[in-house]
């Protein structure tokens, strides 16, 4: 069998998705918030997580949006085997709905060109929304996973091509180094996605990867799973704490994600997830579409 | 650490008087600003028809929406979602802000750095903490929007806010040269080799 892709209901459901994903965040985030807020410490610390879990209680009370900050969109799909699909299509369908939701919700347009600066109040522009593409082996399945990325965060982005001779030890002081550097202006309490090895590129979309992976996933890399352990302790140990005021809680998690690399080389790079940790996915399969988060 | 409730207008007294730790509730008008808005005001030269003298400005660019005009609506925007953003991009505006349109407080969050420390102190002047990525909460203090400025950069306006029981704010940084910032990069610089040491990073 075959699983056909009808783009009419990809445009209506890349338009749900990111309306979803600015409202409600995933239950991993929400959990995460739980247990910072038990190990916590700080008395300011703990009033900040207080008034965060108020915040997403409201958000779905009063049915709003979480933040003001819209994000850049990011559209993640992953085709399944067996899917007939028009590829170029389908990245015209979800640029559609991205730029639906925006103007019926209506929606801060928050992208603009970078160098006029001008906003077609759309969310879209030149290559934005960012669409990934990738492949998996499931049959009779296309997933789309929706990312509005905050820019606090985004703009606490760095990139290492550190030299194999500082090995290990280079990777993990850059990280603890630029998480000090980012401080409040990121948004914590937040993910710490690390990126390493690849070529500059690759390693800097592996820390986006990471930074936006569910909180309780691992890096399916043994020597990376122990990475991102030990550093997602010592990053708890700075004393940054929520919003930079202090405390214990800085960051849910540090993730890393990493690729093969060459005998000259040892890229190491940050991309931060504020604590509006947000994310909504749709799966579509032959009896139909299910959202999530 | 004493809680404030300001209704702006307020004096240079009154912003003096604030110290780290203190929490400040507003009523009454808030305006917010953005980057493009003091882009625009301040490297353009963009005059603003607002009086902002004696006022409290959130960094922000809210989520509105396009509504008729009506007393609840006095110019046609109704708030949809509205936060704040990280203030440390606009921190070289911060003097022209105080110095030649007479701003008291700065809301934002993530703080600000050395020369906004000197103007504060300087001109009389606070930064209150907001919390970031909480907007869905501070949209419900915000009554209306009651004016806007300079509207060609939306959502970058100047907005005029009519707001009711905003806050607490937590005054993180003060005239006085307090600054909660400071001691949190304090404690991350004195920590960071232990951090590194049980990373097992060689010193």
């Amino acid at each position: 069998m075959t699983l056909a892709i009808d783009l009419a209901l990809v445009e209506e459901t890349a338009k749900l998705l990111y309306v979803r994903a600015l409202k409600l965040l995933p239950d991993d985030i929400k959990r995460g918030f739980d247990r910072l807020y038990q190990a916590e410490s700080d008395g300011t610390a703990r009033t900040i997580l207080e008034t965060m879990r108020a915040n997403i209680e409201v958000a779905e009370k009063t049915d709003n949006l979480l933040c003001q900050d819209t994000g850049i969109p990011i559209y993640n799909v992953v085709i399944g085997r067996d899917v007939q699909v028009d590829g170029a299509g389908l990245k015209a369908a979800i640029r559609r709905g991205c730029e639906r939701a925006t103007r019926d919700y209506p929606l801060r347009s928050s992208v603009v060109h970078p160098l006029t600066r001008v906003n077609e109040h759309t969310s879209c522009g030149a290559k934005v929304p960012v669409i990934n593409i990738d492949f998996s082996e499931r049959p009779e399945e296309l997933a789309i996973e929706m990312i509005p990325k905050g820019s606090g965060s985004e703009n606490g982005s760095f990139l290492k091509m550190c030299i194999p001779a500082e090995g290990v030890d280079g990777i993990k002081t850059f990280v603890i180094d630029r998480v000090i550097e980012a401080g409040g202006k990121v948004c914590p309490p937040t993910i710490v996605g690390v990126g390493v090895g690849g070529t500059s590129d690759l390693c800097m979309h592996l820390a986006k990867l990471a930074a936006t992976r569910p909180l309780g996933s691992a890096c399916a890399d043994p020597e990376g799973a122990r990475l991102e352990r030990a550093l997602s302790d010592a990053v708890n140990r700075l004393g940054i704490g929520p919003q930079g005021l202090g405390g214990d809680a800085t960051a849910f998690a540090v993730h890393v994600e990493l690729a093969a690399t060459h005998i000259t080389m040892n890229p190491v790079a940050v991309n931060i997830q504020c604590h509006s940790a947000r994310r909504a996915s749709a799966v579509f399969r032959p009896d139909g579409v299910t959202i999530g988060a | 650490m004493a809680h404030h409730r300001f209704e702006p207008p307020i004096d240079k007294a009154a912003a003096r008087s604030l110290r780290v730790g203190d929490t400040v509730t507003l009523e009454g008008t808030l305006y917010g600003i953005r980057d493009a808005t003091q882009i625009a005001m301040f490297d353009r030269g963009r005059p603003t028809r607002f009086d902002l003298r004696g006022h409290a400005v959130i960094h922000t660019a809210p989520n509105v929406r396009k509504v008729p005009v009506s007393p609840a609506a006095p110019v046609g925007y109704e708030p949809v979602c509205v936060g704040t953003t990280t203030s440390a991009r606009m921190e070289r505006f911060t003097l022209p802000l105080m110095r030649d349109h007479g701003v008291r407080l700065i809301i934002g969050k993530g703080g600000l750095g050395a020369d906004s420390q000197r103007a504060f102190a300087e001109l009389g002047g606070a930064y209150l903490a907001i919390i970031g990525g909480a907007a869905a909460l501070e949209t419900t203090w915000i009554e209306a929007i009651e004016d806007v400025d300079l509207d060609e950069l939306n959502p970058e306006s100047l907005w005029r806010f009519r707001v009711k029981g905003f806050g607490p704010l937590l005054v993180a940084m003060d005239a006085v040269g307090g600054s909660l910032y400071d001691g949190v990069r304090r404690t991350a610089a004195s920590r960071r080799a232990a951090a590194l040491a049980a990373l097992g990073v060689r010193g």
